[in-house]
């Protein structure tokens, strides 16, 4: 009897956790669909068949070369998540291993700037790309997205360097480990799984940022969402080239968040569960 | 050698003292017990002879050389924490290893004292494992083993035993007394348990609010307890304490008499008392009692005493094994 009604409640657990999963998915599987609809299907309305043309994959590709904005969006989302790990992960390690009575108030500090609003600063930061001679650089951007997610590289890294007990510390203090053999034999082996949750969380975040990204580049270093955007204004109703673009930009992530599910979700999970 | 001297060490964390001021001799060879109710300071002192604390002010002596301000590597001592303290990604073998190649020993003679520990500890089936992949009383083993093959001047436990389960820890208990006996090195052991304390040691610190409250060996703090405190500490069931005019006619302000010390009758006695709660083991019974004009006792009798709740039982207190403690809670010699 009891196995019953638990067989039961997994059947309808998992059936609740299909209807929520496929309403979160559904925008992106119907941008798929819609990319493979010719212009006529797309705008006809709603319909989950399509002719399956890959006719708009093609267009899109002749129309704007792929590769340059592909490549783009990998070294800025690569580039910007290393540079925030150089940063992140000495001072994590300090406020974690070595904390003063204001640690807290830094973390927070450092929190509080992602609470405010991108659009407040954007004359402000496009003066200083454009006085700079960043507009429209590499360089430039890897450094905005470095800055826009350091906040939480730091927080992410500081709870996973928490959770490393103190104890084993000592044991390796006691057991004749100076401070550089503690790092290096003991710490980072420890925190290598909480670096990598956080670096991969962080190319995703990196690689999906739009409002700096499509604002402060047009052509040299522009990523795939600049990409996309650019076939919403001149081409505004081409709805199937426009989806079909999407998809080009958003599948390498969906392939990388696929293949490292398992990191992403302690990731995620900011260490909560153990 | 391990020889081990505290000269008026005493630890302040902030506002708080958490040791005021404390000397102690520990010989080499011996296994001396720190005892208390949490709080007491115990695993503070532990950790000031580690060096993982910095004393306040003091003076901490290893075989005669002060390391008051040596770093716990320099020291040659061992600890065994209470969490294991095992490095999680590092098979059994390298976490025994771990502090010969901080050491820089050769391959070969590491080889050689790792597999000696491990056959020690029954360990040897288990040395590519992680430390996951162990039952908590194997995770203890290697905590120890790293500690034996750096063969330390001294072996420091802090509440080594307190994550196994009842089972376990007695047999735990069995395998450190032994160790001890094989390897004959000082050790050092933190307890809030007073069985492991009783069982396991030559010599017993019982201290309290990072006071030591008395110094000696099992039976000399169970027979002639210095003050009420360790007279209640020590002993399983507690010491009953008896004030008003049973103990002045002792000439004390309290009367203290071990519930193993209570003549049990149904017939006739001193104390008259109802049974509130009888505990049947078998091997001895335990009586916890409503005595009028006393209150509150509690019996013990070797093997079964057949008295049950609500029945009426008579005590006499063996008068030879009666404490007597004056108003300031110091024992009184007779």
């Amino acid at each position: 009897m009891a196995r019953n009604v638990t067989t039961r409640h997994k059947i309808s657990a998992t059936v609740a956790a299909w209807i929520v999963a496929l309403i979160i998915f559904f925008p992106i599987l119907y941008t798929i669909i819609t990319s493979i609809k010719t212009e006529p299907e797309a705008i006809a309305g709603f319909s989950l068949w399509p002719s399956g043309t890959f006719e708009n994959y093609i267009t899109v590709q002749t129309q704007r070369d792929y590769l340059k904005p592909f490549m783009n969006s990998v070294i800025l989302s690569v580039g910007s998540t290393i540079l925030a790990l150089i940063i992140a992960i000495p001072s994590a390690w300090a406020m974690a291993f070595s904390p003063t009575k204001r640690t807290k108030d830094i973390l927070m500090w450092m929190l509080s700037t992602k609470m405010m609003p991108a659009v407040a600063v954007l004359v402000p930061i496009y003066l200083l790309f454009r006085d700079f001679g960043l507009l429209d650089s590499r360089i430039g951007l890897t450094v905005m997205l470095t800055l826009i997610n350091l906040p939480i590289v730091v927080w992410m890294l500081y709870t996973y360097f928490r959770e490393i007990p103190g104890e084993i510390l000592e044991a390796a203090r006691m057991d004749g480990a100076g401070l550089w053999q503690e790092i290096v034999y003991v710490l980072t082996p420890m925190a290598v799984p909480g670096i990598a949750s956080t670096l991969l969380l962080n190319i995703i975040l990196a690689w999906n940022e739009s409002f700096w990204t499509i604002r402060l580049s047009t052509t040299n270093a522009a990523p795939l969402t600049a990409f996309i955007a650019s076939f919403s204004s001149p081409q505004g109703l081409f709805w199937a080239k426009l989806s079909a673009a999407s998809t080009m930009a958003i599948a390498p992530i969906l392939i990388l968040g696929w293949f490292s599910q398992k990191q992403l979700v302690r990731g995620l999970t900011f260490g909560a569960v153990k | 050698m391990g020889s081990i001297t505290l000269q008026k060490v005493s630890k302040v964390f902030g506002e708080a003292k958490v040791i005021p001021s404390i000397d102690l001799e520990i010989n080499n060879g011996e296994f001396v017990v720190f005892v208390g109710p949490s709080g007491c300071g115990k695993s503070t002192l532990l950790r000031l002879i580690a060096g993982l604390e910095d004393v306040s002010a003091g003076h901490i002596l290893i075989d005669g050389k002060d390391v008051t301000d040596a770093a716990p590597a320099e020291r040659g001592l061992a600890m065994v924490f209470q969490s294991y303290a095992l490095y999680p990604h590092m098979s059994v073998r390298n976490n025994i290893a771990f502090p010969l190649k901080m050491a820089k020993l050769d391959k070969a003679i590491i080889d050689k004292k790792v597999a000696d520990a491990a056959r020690v500890l029954n360990l040897t089936d288990y040395l590519e494992r992680r430390p996951s992949q162990l039952s908590g009383g194997q995770r203890q083993r290697v905590a120890i083993g790293r500690a034996i093959v750096r063969e330390p001047s001294a072996f420091l436990f802090d509440e080594p035993l307190s994550n196994l389960d009842a089972a376990l820890r007695g047999t735990m208990r069995l395998e450190i007394s032994d160790l001890h006996h094989q390897l004959k090195t000082t050790m050092v052991y933190v307890t809030h348990d007073q069985v492991e304390a009783m069982t396991m040691a030559d010599k017993i610190v019982v201290l309290n609010r990072g006071n030591i409250e008395q110094v000696g060996s099992p039976l000399e703090l169970y027979k002639s307890p210095r003050n009420l405190f360790v007279a209640g500490f020590i002993g399983s069931p507690h010491m009953n304490f008896v004030t008003g005019t049973y103990a002045q006619s002792k000439n004390a302000k309290t009367a203290g008499i071990r519930p193993e010390h209570l003549g049990l009758s149904k017939d006739s006695g001193i104390w008259r008392g109802t049974v509130k709660v009888a505990e049947h083991l078998g091997a001895d019974t335990f009586l916890h009692l409503d005595v009028e004009g006393i209150g509150q006792i509690t019996a013990r009798c070797d093997g079964e005493f057949g008295a049950y709740h609500g029945d009426t039982v008579y005590m006499t207190p063996d008068e030879t094994k009666l404490h007597r403690f004056d108003d300031k809670g110091l024992a009184l010699r007779a």
